[in-house]
């Protein structure tokens, strides 16, 4: 039934899918670099099982890791996969995304992820190449549908709630909430225990942040890390996108050029953190590059 | 070397960016993800013979100028580089125009700047982007023609073909608009440092459309002017390997209370234009 499925041999594409809520199956990223070994499997993916179809949540950094996805989903269900959802352009969420390229299905993303993807995919996929024994095979698939605001789907007496953001985390941020179990699966605009990546806008983040926990969220799938109520994790994070903030517009304030503001903040202690090594540098040089237009 | 190196390597940088053949660009992608290169050397011998022939001396920066760059890069598309000029600007001996070049930069020519006795030391910092481990070299004329390098090797990878991080939409939304920043205070006839920043998305022209398949067109700043009353402070004839919204630190030495005026000249011959007030406090 899946073409390569006896070729899944690397233990990124063999991590486990577990069940967080009724119906809703999540394969947890690992807090690690990107390397040979893990192929990238470090952002958590998934699916949502409805009546009569399902929905695909992310897809991860490789065909091999796309593949196993729907392993997983025929290891649950014989219903159809009828969507595909990309929460945003980076490849360990939707590199994935070309193992469903035969199946007549809505794949979804935000209205600025074509263009986002044109910008990066050759990078991405050269970046890769070069890393990650498994990649080959993988090319990058846009969408077949954009969400300009707002999207309802439905799975069969499971609507899904999708809403495409403003500039936070990326310009391409969607997330998917399931009011049948109150679950907002919010992709990279909530890290938690990864080092949360600045790759849009630091103040759009913040503010975003305002809102993505409506009242009726009991339970949140993030990009990376646990799942929870959310609301522990929404408050770590913006407390380290607020410090950095900070620090960055004191930097600016004492006319500190980047070299001189990442001496300053650079050698900041996160213990709270994992994989921290340059990810926080490039947030530091993200956040001097936005804010020194404020 | 691969005979899409050979491509890429043969052709001038300036008519690189000129080019709008597909084929030609990707090739020239190509060219530039061969990886680390170990023909660093051959690369910089043809761009030498472009910019300058093979006959024309260029010696060792010691005691002319020093270049800082970080040997390993967080940002490939925000590569910070600073030039800093040893010798003071006095009218007997000056630094005429500062050359920065990245090798292994599919355009490795990122611009020229151009100093005048004026600005009182020929310093310049600002970001630009690299493609792949690469060796960056800071050429300075100074007024008897005489030429003088220093170059940094520096790990970067990619940053031509990814843009840098932020929203294109608002990066659109600002295109063109300005700052000025005077750095520390500024006294009349005293040596005065200036940040100057313009909006510009820089587009490099090696991000490929998937939908349409077409290339989206290189769209970069390619001249700006700074005067100070008539005095022509610093111009920079520039290219694609200069940052997103190119920004830059420069020193000189106001008269007085006099305007400041911006020129922007982008690829598609927009120009944009604005002007500041000096704020100078009374001498020291």
């Amino acid at each position: 039934m899946l073409p390569a499925a006896a070729a899944l041999s690397t233990a990124a594409a063999a991590l486990p899918y577990r069940e967080v809520a009724e119906g809703i199956f999540v394969r947890f990223g690992l807090h690690e670099e990107v390397t040979a070994d893990n192929c990238g499997a470090i952002a958590n993916i998934g699916f949502i099982v409805g009546d009569a179809s399902v929905a695909v949540v992310d897809s991860g950094t490789t065909q091999q890791q796309g593949l196993a996805l729907r392993q997983a989903i025929a290891d649950v269900t014989d219903k159809p996969i009828s969507h595909l959802v990309a929460t945003h352009v980076h490849f360990d969420h939707c590199f994935g995304h070309s193992a469903f390229a035969d199946l007549p299905l809505r794949s979804i993303g935000h209205r600025n992820l074509p263009r986002a993807l044109a910008e990066r995919g050759a990078f991405y996929v050269q970046l890769l190449s070069g890393i990650c024994p498994d990649f080959a095979g993988t090319v990058v698939v846009p969408p077949n549908e954009t969400v300009e605001d707002r999207l309802d789907i439905d799975l069969g007496n499971r609507p899904l709630r999708l809403k495409a953001w403003p500039t936070a985390h990326t310009n391409t941020d969607l997330t998917v909430f399931d009011p049948s179990t109150g679950t907002l699966w919010a992709g990279d605009l909530l890290f938690d225990q990864r080092l949360p990546t600045l790759d849009g806008s630091l103040l759009g983040w913040l503010e975003v942040l305002d809102s993505l926990l409506a009242e009726e969220v009991r339970r949140v799938i993030p990009g990376h890390g646990a799942v929870s109520d959310g609301r522990a994790a929404i408050t770590a994070q913006r407390r380290y996108l607020e410090t950095l903030r900070d620090g960055v517009r004191q930097a600016l304030a004492d006319d500190l050029d980047i070299p001189a503001t990442l001496a300053r903040l650079g050698a900041d202690d996160l213990p709270d953190w994992q994989v921290v090594e340059d990810v926080h540098g490039r947030n530091i040089v993200s956040a001097y590059t936005e804010l020194e237009w404020e | 070397m691969s005979p899409s190196q050979s491509i890429a390597r043969g052709v001038r940088p300036r008519h690189l960016i000129a080019m709008t053949s597909v084929l030609l660009l990707a090739a020239a992608v190509l060219a530039f993800f061969a990886g680390p290169t170990q023909a660093a050397n051959s690369a910089w011998d043809d761009i030498r013979q472009e910019l300058y022939g093979a006959e024309r001396e260029i010696l060792p920066a010691e005691g002319i100028i020093a270049l800082e760059a970080p040997y390993r890069a967080l940002d490939a598309a925000t590569v910070p580089v600073t030039v800093t000029s040893t010798i003071p600007q006095t009218e007997d001996r000056y630094i005429r125009s500062l050359t920065l070049i990245v090798d292994e930069n599919p355009a490795p020519l990122v611009g020229t700047f151009h100093f005048s006795p004026a600005n009182g030391v020929a310093s310049i910092s600002t970001r630009v982007r690299v493609n792949a481990y690469t060796n960056i070299r800071a050429i300075a004329e100074t007024d008897d023609g005489k030429l003088y390098m220093a170059a940094e090797y520096v790990k970067a990878s990619g940053g031509c073909s990814a843009p840098a991080a932020g929203d294109a939409e608002a990066a659109l939304a600002r295109l063109g608009k300005m700052r000025l920043k005077q750095l520390g205070a500024w006294r009349p006839n005293e040596l005065s440092e200036a940040q100057f920043m313009v909006s510009h998305p820089n587009y490099s022209g090696f991000q490929q459309d998937q939908v349409s398949q077409l290339w989206i067109p290189a769209h970069y700043v390619r001249r700006i002017e700074l005067t100070v009353g008539e005095r022509e402070i610093l111009s920079f004839d520039g290219d694609i390997s200069i940052s997103e919204n190119p920004t830059f630190r420069f020193f000189l030495m106001p008269r007085g209370s006099e305007v400041l005026r911006a020129k922007v000249v982008d690829s598609e011959n927009r120009v944009f234009e604005q002007s500041w007030p000096i704020q100078v406090e009374p001498s020291s």
